[in-house]
């Protein structure tokens, strides 16, 4: 599938321009279906950080789209400043390394270290 | 149709012949595992980079066949 013309990934590239911190997930965060995106968005929340919560199973499309988009197979997947920073496995890892909080404050997304 | 601990194994250990891995059963339903994967291949590479790696050794089953696999990466410490 070529890149360029594929709407999905139109779609995907503006929403990640669009906002600084970009959580496509499985539900929404206030409502998520799904463990491991609860567990990226109370990250998030912990952390203090302004996020867009996009729920992938509002939209079929979407949610293959966003796995083709980053070559990455699962949902959740968060952007910051439109780079894929990973799936569950690695915004955990990097919450309690406090990579996150670093990466976030290098790109000078607001957030609250963590108490 | 859920996978076994070796079959995961085996199919990374095909792309990845020098990984230790160590497979944990989350649930024991064949379908929620954590995998602990070092080699040497994922030096000077990201964490996105690695995973991606160990999904491409899995040939598309992972986010099907296999819901959920907990995945650590890492290189070998320098020795």
């Amino acid at each position: 599938m070529n890149t360029i013309d594929n709407p999905v990934f139109e779609r995907i590239k503006s929403e990640i321009a669009d906002n600084d911190v970009v959580v496509f997930m499985k539900g929404t965060p206030v409502f998520p279906q799904c463990g491991f995106s609860a567990a990226v968005v109370q990250a998030l929340t912990h952390m203090g950080v302004k996020f867009k919560g996009i729920d992938v199973l509002q939209d079929p499309g979407l949610r293959q789209g966003v796995k083709d988009f980053t070559n990455w197979p699962t949902i959740p997947q968060l952007y910051v400043k439109g780079e894929f920073v990973g799936g569950c496995d690695i915004i955990r890892e990097m919450f309690q390394t406090g990579e996150l909080q670093q990466l976030l404050t290098e790109k000078g997304v607001e957030n609250t270290p963590a108490a | 149709m859920p996978m076994n601990p070796a079959e995961i194994e085996g199919l990374i250990k095909q792309s990845i012949p020098d990984a230790q891995i160590t497979i944990e059963d989350l649930r024991g339903d064949g379908d929620h595992y954590a995998a602990y994967v070092v080699s040497g291949s994922f030096k000077g590479k990201t964490r996105v980079q690695q995973h991606q790696m160990v999904y491409q050794a899995l040939q598309g089953r992972m986010g099907g066949e296999l819901h959920a696999l907990a995945l650590q990466t890492s290189a070998p410490p320098e020795s």
